[in-house]
């Protein structure tokens, strides 16, 4: 026997046993947040989560929890309040001009970044400029596409200066990618010591296991109170489970339904959260018989969503339209099919000069959300009834962002993420000009000019009757296919109290927890 | 022995350009894997910005070379979502392994090597079929049912979750360490137990048929002594061979269990490190792994040699 030969061969083995394991959990693994509470009066509440941070530099946050976490160091201009209002933030008022091209920021006095220096204008100078330069590849920088100069005249005033009125500005400002950074700081300094205006600074961290965040007592707003957040990192969901059954965790958030039920006990309440995220069958109408409206409208019609929501998840969700923030809501039953039609599916077909049939390929992430390959097998079950194929492609989910970045798909199954305001919602993907209209595949001259109606007007109800009119446009159109919308699960240990979460997804209400 | 070490060598730069080849096999990358969809919205000079801040704008064989080049002077390189080098990562992980292979494979020896006896002490019969059975259910219940299983409802029903705490490190706390480690050394040494059992089995009944054993039982040797100095030592050989390779699969990181019972261990690391397409961590991780490995080899030969006088003179 020789033991040099047997270990190459035995070590190749293990570490491809390794890799292919590992493989496979990455494969299986969801992207699940698990939020959290606060208390007052003191006191320490654990929140399990299924991962830590992959940063904690807030303009390049996009993962869940690394969000949640910096949503409590950090401080934005604006906030949204639980209904997702916007509500003053570290700017305590801000005035438009009438030709709306000025926006005045009168900030809040005595703010300080958790290294105790003051917050003042240079700062929000410092952050926005930083934000809207390239180099920074700031995520939110087309947010402030429209903004042309940042100007400091006083110390806690801040004048933007924009090229076209942009109503959606206070909203976009309002999102943690936004957090205002002392202009003493970098980058590499945030990435291990952040140093916000948040209600929480950073304790300790041990990567990968765990993050605490002790109360600010100098925050500017009510302090928060708890004394500290523990962000305790369990990777398998049950095991979050488990951990809350016994006591060792207070509060978690949970997106699946059967784990959110198995978590409901005596000592663990489950409470459920309509989230502005949306399930959809994103259609390429730029390629191949998808660019014929009435092969998309023949889709429409042959789908039943509240069919989808069942079979697929539980039917624990509501069937959408394409915008899903309260104050904007689309009428789910506002386009040229409300109910599943298969003879006005076969017309539709018809004019096509289809009736034959067509193949749609389509493609499905593996893992990165639970209900995927369900509803693209509901979807696909659905449409051959009406003679549509879907051919489907269940990838990975790094395979599937590479192909949805490259617009490389006939038709997609996906779980996007929503915005409190509908201009920051599809701004970006129907109009012509938005970076991510590719990816849509969808775009036409009455929704660029109605987008940009949207954007000057300030005033609520001209708004809503805009994106009402951009909502029936995109589904007259059957641009894509909106099919439902799901919940979060917030499951509290019963000594938890004053935790209100939000469609967002946001843990921001940390703040006003207790545990007893 | 130079011919193992040079061979172990080979081995282990094998295993470099595998892993380095694979990670850039699989698609996306750093930036997509941070951003995910949201990385359809960068503009070109935003990307660029970021792949020089990754590195990924190096053509590969630099990457490659710089990272191995690294690698001697102990810099295994730097994990952006720790903020950690790979080696203090590694310093803290692979401990934690390690503590988790010793006690899974005292408990698969201590379950498997009794159990083996006893199947083999009467080939066919009811407590060779109780044997047969424990060890059929060790191979075939898979680790994450019976960890998912344990875990729950010693939670549910006793509230005994030690695993729920924070992760602590032996020095730290060794009580409660020990408690962490036990439900996931129960289930790996139980999947452990199994192969050693039959190992066992298979070794004892063949040594047994053999003259020496008849000899020793005609002299009258007791048969306690008979089965353990005459039949148990003879069978050892096969039963390092097997607890040797499964020691060192288990350093690889039981991912699994590991992922269950929130347990920082060196496979969680290359799956966080896979997940974030952080390639020199999980490239240097496995390059660790696959030296583990092949020590533990060097390490189960050396074991032969003191059991088995013949192996010495060979």
């Amino acid at each position: 026997m020789n033991g040099g030969t047997r270990g190459t061969r035995g070590a190749l083995a293990a570490v491809g046993l390794v890799a292919a394991v590992a493989l496979t959990i990455t494969g299986c693994s969801s992207a699940d947040p698990a939020p959290t509470e606060e208390g007052a009066a003191g006191g320490t509440l654990v929140v399990g989560v299924t991962s830590d941070p992959d940063t904690l530099f807030p303009w390049k946050a996009t993962q869940f929890q690394a969000v949640n976490v910096l949503q409590n160091l950090y401080g934005t201009l604006t906030e949204f309040d639980a209904d997702l209002n916007v509500v003053p933030g570290l700017a305590e008022s801000w005035d438009v001009s009438d030709d709306g091209l000025t926006v005045t920021f009168k900030l809040r006095e005595g703010v300080t970044f958790a290294d105790g220096s003051t917050f003042g204008s240079e700062d929000v100078k410092f952050s926005l400029d930083a934000i809207g330069d390239e180099a920074t590849a700031a995520v939110a920088r087309t947010s402030l596409a429209s903004v042309a100069a940042v100007d400091a005249p006083d110390e806690n005033t801040v004048v933007v200066t924009l090229t076209a009125p942009d109503a959606a500005l206070p909203a976009n400002l309002a999102v943690i990618n936004m957090a205002m950074l002392s202009s003493d700081d970098t980058e590499a300094g945030l990435n291990t010591t952040p140093n916000g205006t948040g209600p929480f600074v950073l304790e300790d961290r041990t990567a990968s296991q765990s993050l605490t965040l002790a109360r600010n007592d100098a925050y500017w707003g009510d302090t928060a109170k708890l004394d500290t957040v523990e962000f305790r990192v369990i990777p398998d969901e049950s095991s979050i489970v488990s951990a809350m059954q016994s006591g060792n965790v207070q509060l978690a958030v949970f997106d699946d339904p059967l784990v959110a039920q198995t978590a409901e006990s005596g000592t663990v309440a489950v409470e459920e959260t309509p989230q502005l995220s949306y399930h959809v069958l994103q259609l390429n109408a730029r390629r191949g018989d998808l660019a014929d409206v009435n092969v998309r409208l023949a889709m429409q019609c042959a789908i039943d969503r509240q069919e989808v929501l069942d079979t697929a998840a539980l039917g624990e969700g509501e069937v959408t339209g394409p915008i899903t923030s309260p104050a904007y809501r689309s009428d789910p039953d506002a386009r040229p099919c409300p109910e599943r039609d298969l003879d006005k599916a076969a017309e539709y077909l018809d004019k096509a000069g289809k009736s034959a049939g067509v193949t749609i390929k389509t493609i499905v992430s593996q893992g990165e959300y639970a209900t995927s390959v369900n509803e693209a097998q509901n979807l696909k079950a659905q449409l051959a009834e009406a003679n549509i194929t879907l051919e489907l492609e269940v990838l990975e989910s790094g395979a599937f962002v590479d192909r949805w970045i490259a617009a490389d798909f006939d038709a997609a199954v996906a779980l996007n993420g929503g915005r409190p305001d509908p201009d920051g919602m599809y701004g970006r993907y129907f109009t012509s000009t938005g970076n991510l209209n590719q990816v849509a595949g969808y775009s036409s001259p009455e929704l660029d000019e109605l987008f940009a109606e949207g954007k000057q007007s300030s005033d609520p109800d001209e708004r809503k009757a805009i994106y009402t009119e951009i909502s029936e446009h995109l589904e007259d159109n059957a641009a894509w296919i909106w099919l439902f919308t799901s919940y979060t699960y917030t499951a509290t240990a019963s000594n938890v109290q004053g935790f209100t979460p939000m469609a967002n997804g946001s843990l921001q209400y940390l703040r006003t927890t207790t545990v007893n | 022995m130079l011919r193992r070490v040079l061979a172990a060598l080979a081995t282990l730069l094998g295993v470099a350009v595998f892993v380095f080849i694979m990670l850039r096999a699989i698609p996306g990358n750093q930036i997509t894997a941070g951003l995910g969809t949201e990385a359809a919205a960068l503009t070109p000079a935003q990307k660029q910005a970021l792949e020089a801040y990754y590195g990924l704008d190096q053509p590969l064989i630099v990457q490659f070379f710089s990272w191995l080049g690294n690698i001697f002077t102990g810099n295994l390189g730097f994990s952006a979502r720790a903020q950690q080098s790979v080696l203090e990562l590694t310093a803290q992980s692979l401990p934690v392994t390690l503590e988790l292979a010793v006690f899974s494979i005292v408990l698969a020896l201590v379950m498997g090597i009794p159990l083996g006896m006893l199947s083999a002490s009467k080939p066919d019969s009811p407590r060779d079929a109780f044997g047969q059975l424990v060890g059929l259910a060790g191979l075939s219940i898979p680790a994450f049912l019976l960890a998912t299983t344990l875990l729950a409802w010693l939670a549910a029903s006793l509230g005994f979750n030690p695993n729920g705490k924070g992760f602590a490190y032996f020095f730290e706390d060794p009580w409660l360490n020990l408690q962490q480690m036990l439900l996931p050394s129960i289930v790996l040494g139980f999947g452990i137990a199994a192969p050693i059992m039959r190992t066992t089995r298979t070794a004892v009944l063949e040594i047994r048929s053999n003259d020496f054993i008849r000899t020793a039982r005609a002299k009258g040797v007791p048969a306690r002594r008979l089965q353990v100095e005459h039949v148990l030592g003879n069978a050892l050989v096969p039963i390092v061979t097997m607890t040797g390779l499964q020691f060192g699969y288990l350093l690889g990181g039981a991912v699994v269990v590991e992922q269950i019972f929130s347990l920082p261990g060196i496979g969680r690391q290359v799956l966080l490190g896979i997940q974030q397409k952080e390639y020199a961590l999980v490239q240097s991780t496995v390059l660790v792994i696959a030296l583990a490995f092949v020590i533990v080899n060097l390490l189960t030969d050396v074991l032969y040699r003191m059991i088995d006088p013949r192996v010495r003179a060979a």
